[in-house]
């Protein structure tokens, strides 16, 4: 595949960048930008990514983790009325998230597992349509290709694979587009997954492939510490991040409750990625700090002081602080944010009511793309049997 | 018409769609240079280059799943998995992911991905060379699963197999690879509709089916059977999902008597489903029970002793003769 790389983006940032992350060796260290103490240190690679977030952005970043925030809380609400047969909560993970979305461009594709809410809110996703799943009407409620924000996927770390080949089907288009077929701007892939997941052999399949081909592919592992009620250390005896030197390519540990600095790092891998430099592993350290699903129940497993260290850490209060002690943002700014969360909430609670009951006959009619006779007949059958009970209502009455 | 081997006609099968479709790419191992462990890429990569015949790292779940990948980006890949014993790395892959993305976006998102799998045993191999796994694959909805045994076949049902929408398992007869045929690369002919059965050999007075490396061995059954004044019709399912019920249930009718053969073991096999079917459908037309032909209740077993294992022409003749004597 030697004749299939691109020529290395010519960026100095960029280039020195890289040059930096390859030369940092094991990365043992998190890059930390914003501490939980709401003041902004520097780093000295990513630095200059950060510089590139102005006020207004990060205005933007905390009113979205604000809003998943609350829209977290409200579905969690639905399914302890009943509403949603089960919720996957993000709260504590609103930083990786936010900042992490917020450096993809509509370009580049993004491949969920099923907790990145926060990402599909920065993607555009109808929240609404995110619930389908969970209410029990659609296994994937949205349209992938509007916003290249791919179907959660819940068998743990097949789409990293997917990501890959969508990233290899990047390298070929642009192929195409050097060839003069296509004008579209360069892109990339983010593959996300947990800090479970990276036990699946999928995601070393994956990280093979990526390698072997330089594909365009960002693994972003939010590491929120649980997989259900085993911990991170069953999983791995080395930080994430390190298992990229394996495979070949730059890993990273970002501190994940640090919205400026997961940003900076995904700009940068993205950018690395999308410039032919080959994928990137960022590892956002961050917390789980509800349950893992409304089905499960953390006191079995972990001690509460814990859970109350990681609040100390909290995304959301060290960005507030930031906020005001710079004078970024005032009272009617976070006013604003609650309105518009409790708006946010009303909306997703007065859509969630209202959402459709599928009928079997979508079931039928999506099993394959083509005409299928035993889907045929079967679906006859149906309609006979279902037909039989209309009649002897009929007759009944 | 041209002659060809089996392996030909798929590699040649390959290169009219490597041709016509340019986001169609192959990916496996060692499928580039060496041209695959029997040669069916052969040369391909010379002419298409390492971007569409991609010599894949060492791992079956990776294959199958960045072939999803690239599917949803708008190529149509054709994965090769090396031997049938191998696909199993592939299994969540092909029934978890593949066979399910078009129903759970709703038809939004199709996969038009292929899977090529040599298959089937007879040619002294040692284990897991020998496997034939499609009922594994038939009991998932969404996935098609097609099996040529012949060299026209072969030719025309790869391309249509690339050409379709879904996603395929192709199914090749790995001891027939060097079976040669006539091949007419004009014309389909009943070619044309890979899902399909064919009466390959009409007879009055039973009915065998088989499909893939079974077909010769079908056809030389009824052949001996001429012997006994018995004429027997012999059908090549050629798909086995979805499966042509029509075709061998107007053929049921005609003969009242149904043999199925197939290398996989009978318990929980195709074998199984078609006698099922065939009962509902044609019962009243039936003269004997629907009877199979198949592997054992065991692990494909070694080679010196696979021919006990595997359906022979003696195995049919005896069902012939058990179904004839109700």
């Amino acid at each position: 595949m030697g004749s299939t790389q691109l020529p290395p983006g010519t960026d100095e940032t960029l280039a020195a960048t890289s040059a930096a992350v390859a030369a940092s060796g094991e990365p043992v260290e998190m890059v930390q930008l914003l501490g939980p103490d709401g003041k902004l240190g520097t780093d000295p690679v990513f630095s200059d990514y950060a510089k590139r977030i102005d006020p207004e952005k990060l205005r933007v970043f905390y009113a979205d983790m604000a809003r998943i925030r609350r829209f977290d809380q409200e579905a969690t609400a639905l399914q302890r009325q009943g509403e949603l047969a089960l919720w996957v909560p993000l709260t504590g993970q609103e930083a990786a998230q936010i900042g992490s979305a917020h450096a993809s461009q509509p370009q580049d594709y993004i491949f969920p597992t099923y907790r990145e809410h926060g990402v599909a809110l920065v993607r555009n996703v109808d929240l609404a349509e995110l619930l389908k799943q969970f209410r029990g009407v659609s296994n994937g409620g949205w349209d992938p290709r509007g916003n290249n924000f791919h179907l959660y996927t819940l068998v743990l770390a097949a789409q990293t694979l997917h990501a890959v080949g969508y990233a290899m089907g990047i390298q070929r288009d642009q192929k195409l587009a050097v060839a003069g077929e296509s004008n579209d701007p360069k892109a990339a892939v983010i593959a996300y997954f947990g800090d479970g997941a990276s036990s699946e052999g999928d995601v070393h399949e994956s990280m093979v492939f990526a390698a072997s081909y330089d594909a365009p592919v960002v693994f972003f592992c939010q590491n929120n510490h649980w997989a259900i009620s085993v911990p991170t250390e069953v999983q791995t005896k080395v930080p994430l991040a390190n298992r990229a030197k394996g495979y070949g390519f730059p890993g990273i540990r970002v501190d994940g409750n640090d919205v400026i600095a997961v940003h900076a790092v995904t700009e940068w891998a993205l950018e690395h990625a999308r410039e032919g430099r080959g994928p990137v592993l960022i590892e956002a350290y961050t917390y789980r700090v509800g349950a893992h699903t409304t089905a499960d129940d953390p006191t079995k497993y972990r001690e509460l002081a814990e859970e109350a260290a990681w609040r100390e850490k909290d995304p959301l209060e060290r960005l507030e602080k930031y906020l005001r002690t710079e004078g970024l943002a005032d009272e009617a700014f976070f006013d604003q944010v609650q309105a518009d969360g409790d708006e946010l909430a009303k909306y997703v609670r007065s859509t969630t009511h209202g959402l459709e009951v599928p009928d079997i006959r979508d079931s039928f009619a999506n099993v394959y793309a083509e005409a299928h006779p035993l889907i045929a007949e079967e679906q006859a059958w149906f309609e006979e049997y279902s037909a039989g009970f209309e009649t002897e209502q009929e007759a009944a009455n | 018409m041209a002659t060809m081997t089996i392996a030909k006609a798929i590699n040649e099968g390959l290169r009219a769609s490597l041709k016509s479709n340019p986001k169609s790419l192959l990916m496996g191992e060692d499928i580039g240079h060496l041209g695959g462990v029997y040669r069916v890429t052969d040369g391909l990569i010379k002419e298409f280059g390492a971007d569409r015949i991609v010599d894949s790292p060492l791992a079956e779940s990776g294959i199958v799943g960045t072939a999803i990948g690239l599917a949803l980006r708008g190529y149509s890949p054709v994965c090769e998995i090396q031997f049938d014993g191998f696909v199993y790395p592939a299994f969540n892959q092909i029934t978890t992911q593949l066979a399910k993305i078009h129903a759970r976006s709703h038809g939004r998102l199709t996969v038009p991905v292929v899977i090529r799998i040599p298959y089937g045993g007879g040619i002294g191999s040692i284990e897991h060379h020998s496997e034939s796994p499609e009922a594994l694959f038939a009991h998932t909805a969404g996935l098609r699963i097609i099996s040529p045994s012949n060299a026209h076949d072969a030719y025309w049902m790869i391309q249509k197999a690339i050409e379709c929408q879904d996603p395929v398992i192709f199914f090749e007869p790995k001891r027939r690879y060097w079976l040669k045929g006539e091949v007419d690369v004009e014309n389909a002919g009943l070619s044309e509709d890979p899902f399909k059965a064919h009466v390959v050999r009409e007879g009055t007075d039973a009915t065998i089916v088989a499909y893939g490396p079974l077909v010769p061995v079908a056809l030389a059954a009824a052949n001996a059977a001429i012997e006994d004044g018995r004429s027997i019709e012999v059908i090549d399912l050629r798909s086995i999902s979805p499966l042509d019920f029509d075709t061998v249930e107007a053929s049921v009718k005609k003969t009242g008597r149904l043999i199925v053969a197939h290398e996989a073991p009978t318990f929980g096999g195709i074998g199984g489903e078609i006698a099922a079917r065939i009962s509902e459908r044609a019962f009243l037309h039936l003269e004997a029970p629907v009877i199979r032909v198949g592997g054992f209740h065991m692990p494909y077993p070694v080679a010196k002793v696979e021919e006990d294992y595997l359906p022979d022409i003696d195995k049919i003749l005896e069902a012939l003769d058990r179904s004839l004597a109700y």
